[in-house]
């Protein structure tokens, strides 16, 4: 009773208000509990984040799946007409696949050849400097946490934000052409020829998510033991051995995370683009998401079906690559 | 403590129910888009109604026009609709919108005040009457020049009568001697394509309701359109720099850039308004080609929306709107070309002569405009069919990734999914 009092009279108003949400909780699960018992209250816990699933995730994948099926400008599933395989065969009807022009569907092979373009890149390029970035940030530099810092801070900011900023950059009027015609040179297109465009587009997308991929590597880095870079030194290794021979091979379990992580962010490449250069110029750094967002959604007619239909090629391709690198990550487990 | 918790969990079940709500006002929401002054316009308008309509709230949503164009449909079929909507390709959503007969005051005299053209296109067939929106303006493409740079050239400001290319000569004269650096802005739309191309002959709707694409006008203003960007007389990032952007082409012209703009009645109270007195500007209207001197028509309108759930209010705000007295002072005030045909005697308020000449320029453009540009516009699908693709592959065809042969083959296909998707 004693106590009761003493914590009456301590209680703060924060404390007040938790106590009554604790209580107010307590008063509707405890009758719960005592109806369904202890063990179903898990049930009971769970049922949010799997109704949210089903809600967001499930549904829309079930649904996205039957609209590839269905053809029709309609939003209503069941006011759009079964059209069977019609939609694939619209995206996979070509006279020669190397040539997006001979394709009934030519968007969505131009997508698909910038998106296999832009991945190879924009991953290749993303591990190489993430591990270079990473590799002298874990030495003992001086101002080693304002580095860190500066290379972490594209991480934080807005996709749009970065587009925008790198936009101003480099557009006819922007700051790179105004120095350049400053130093007596001509404006170069960045942004209006197609093959710069490309290179920005690799380069602003590497330079604003490298800081979270060197962070992953540095974790990766410090977690190998220091005893195995003493004995590689006793034994006279030189530090390309010790790299090839300790570093790399006990950081491939992180680079293959660096590597899924990246890849499958890549191929999923949307917000930046479309604010940097909106797939442009023509279609030059139009990725597949984009394709599917204006075949849906954004003057192509509202095709919902063919849209659906490259959402879920984009997904076996997702799939497959995800399997491949996962049974790669078991093999190179077992060889570490 | 426990009884505290037995008043919060009771107060959050009233408050989910509703019981607290006790305020029996009506809120309609319109979705709008802005060129110029007309929503602050309409806004000053929207207070006055309520001020004599105390039981109605009215919130003016106004979002970019890219909003309306590309996600508002969505959110319509879906369900999720305004009860209110500004829209420009009203043809779009024809079958979601409310059949005001039952609520105007006097729908024979609603019906009286607009064209009956514009009245059609809101409804779904020709059996039906209904009354579904009000026009608010009306729009005729057309071409700016910027008078002070021909003058400060010594280049006389060539006529109406002259065609495209020799438009295009002085203009580039004038941008020489003047060491500006682009002769013409030229928006990136397959609307502001259209009108050069017809009056170069071009007729794209067929009796039917099909498109024909490759038409001797339609190929003539194409390449004309790449001569200028591949000599570099015209700004390369409007068309292939970054898409859509529509702002970006007139703001060359307003920053004095281009000495010629090709966009639209729409853009003279943006004129008014960001030139002011920096230069003298004048508004030319569609140079001439080979078989007509037409722009492209066009329009927007404050459709009612058939998921209200206030449709008497919605008719009574409509009631507001459409009386001449308020409509002219719309008008008035943002300098459009009216939509509607009993306005009282009215002036625009401005003090910019250069405005003033405009909007008699475009009016007198108005019965100038072929047949073939109306049977265009009023197509159900010109956005899907003509507007978007010939913006999107004539962009291809700039940037050099499709011929014109192919660019047309493309934006024909396009035209025929979007005119019968289920083919």
């Amino acid at each position: 009773m004693e106590s009761k009092q003493r914590l009456k009279i301590h209680h703060t108003p924060f404390e007040t208000v938790y106590n009554a949400v604790v209580d107010a909780l307590d008063f509707v699960l405890r009758p719960l509990q005592k109806r369904i018992g202890q063990r179903n209250m898990a049930y009971v816990f769970v049922l949010p984040n799997v109704a949210i699933f089903v809600i967001f995730v499930l549904f829309p994948m079930l649904m996205n799946f039957y609209y590839a099926f269905t053809g029709g400008s309609n939003i209503f599933p069941d006011q759009r007409p079964f059209v069977g395989l019609q939609n694939f065969e619209t995206i996979f009807s070509c006279t020669d696949y190397t040539n997006p022009n001979t394709c009934r569907e030519d968007l969505f092979w131009k997508a698909a050849f910038n998106t296999f373009g832009f991945v190879v890149f924009q991953v290749g390029g993303m591990v190489v400097i993430s591990l270079i970035t990473a590799l002298a940030l874990n030495r003992k530099i001086r101002a080693r946490a304002f580095f860190r810092s500066v290379f972490f801070y594209p991480v934080l900011l807005s996709p749009v934000v970065v587009a925008l900023i790198w936009r101003w950059v480099l557009q006819n009027d922007g700051l790179m052409n105004g120095v350049l015609v400053g130093l007596g040179a001509d404006r170069v297109p960045f942004l209006t020829n197609p093959d710069w465009a490309r290179f920005w587009v690799i380069f602003i997308s590497v330079w604003s998510q490298m800081g979270f991929y060197t962070l992953i590597l540095l974790a990766g880095l410090q977690s190998i033991p220091h005893e195995l870079y003493e004995a590689g030194e006793i034994d006279g290794a030189n530090p390309w051995q010790t790299f090839w021979g300790i570093t790399l091979p006990l950081l491939m379990p992180t680079m293959l995370v660096v590597l899924v992580l990246s890849l499958i962010r890549a191929v999923q490449v949307f917000d930046q683009v479309y604010a940097f250069t909106n797939g442009g110029p023509g279609t030059a750094t139009t990725y597949m998401i984009q394709y599917i967002y204006l075949t849906a959604f954004a003057g192509r007619g509202n095709q919902y079906g063919l849209a659906a239909a490259a959402s879920v090629i984009l997904a076996v391709v997702l799939l497959v690559f995800t399997l491949l690198q996962l049974r790669a990550g078991r093999q190179s487990e077992l060889s570490v | 403590m426990r009884k505290m918790a037995f008043v919060l969990v009771l107060m959050l079940a009233l408050i989910s129910t509703g019981a607290f709500a006790q305020d029996d006002s009506v809120t309609l929401r319109i979705t709008w888009y802005d060129d110029g002054n007309e929503g602050e316009v309409l806004r000053g308008l929207l207070d006055q109604f309520e001020a004599n309509n105390p039981d109605i709230t009215v919130e003016l949503d106004i979002v970019a026009y890219n909003v309306i164009l590309e996600q508002i449909p969505q959110q319509v079929q879906a369900g999720e609709s305004p009860d209110l909507l500004r829209l420009t390709n009203y043809l779009g959503l024809r079958g979601y919108y409310l059949d005001l007969t039952p609520y105007l005051s006097e729908p024979a005299t609603f019906e009286d005040y607009f064209p009956e053209g514009v009245l059609n296109a809101f409804r779904v067939d020709a059996e039906d009457e209904g009354l579904y929106g009000l026009p608010l303006q009306t729009t005729v493409s057309g071409l700016y020049a910027n008078a002070t740079l021909f003058e400060q050239a010594g280049v006389e400001l060539p006529t109406v009568e002259d065609g495209w290319d020799v438009w295009i000569e002085a203009a580039t004269a004038a941008a020489e001697a003047t060491e500006t650096p682009y002769a013409i802005a030229f928006d990136r739309a397959g609307h502001r394509f259209v009108g050069p191309a017809i009056s170069e002959g071009a007729s794209f709707v067929n009796e039917d309701g099909s498109m024909t694409i490759d038409q001797p006008g339609f190929r003539v203003m194409a390449e004309r359109l790449k001569a200028w960007h591949d000599s570099g007389i015209t700004p390369v990032e409007v068309w292939l720099g970054a898409g859509g952007s529509y702002a970006a082409a007139a703001d060359y012209f307003i920053n004095g850039q281009a000495v010629l703009y090709m966009a639209g009645s729409w853009q003279i109270n943006n004129f008014a308004t960001n030139i002011g007195e920096n230069f003298d500007w004048v508004a030319i209207g569609n140079p001439a080609g080979e078989e007509a001197a037409s722009g492209m028509p066009g329009g927007a309108a404050l459709l009612a929306m058939a998921a209200t759930e206030h449709p008497e209010e919605v008719g009574r705000l409509m009631d507001f709107l459409a009386t001449p007295e308020i409509y002219a002072e719309f008008t008035a005030q943002t300098l459009f070309l009216p939509g509607h045909l009993e306005l009282p005697e009215f002036e625009y308020v401005t003090d910019n002569d250069d405005a003033r000449a405009a909007l008699e320029v475009f009016a007198a453009e108005v019965p100038k405009l072929a047949d073939a540009a109306y049977a265009l516009n009023f197509h159900p699908k010109f956005f899907d069919a003509f507007n978007i693709p010939t913006r999107e592959r004539l962009t291809q065809y700039l940037a050099g990734e499709l011929t014109l042969d192919e660019a047309i083959e493309r934006i024909q296909q396009d035209a025929d999914t979007a005119i019968n998707p289920e083919a």
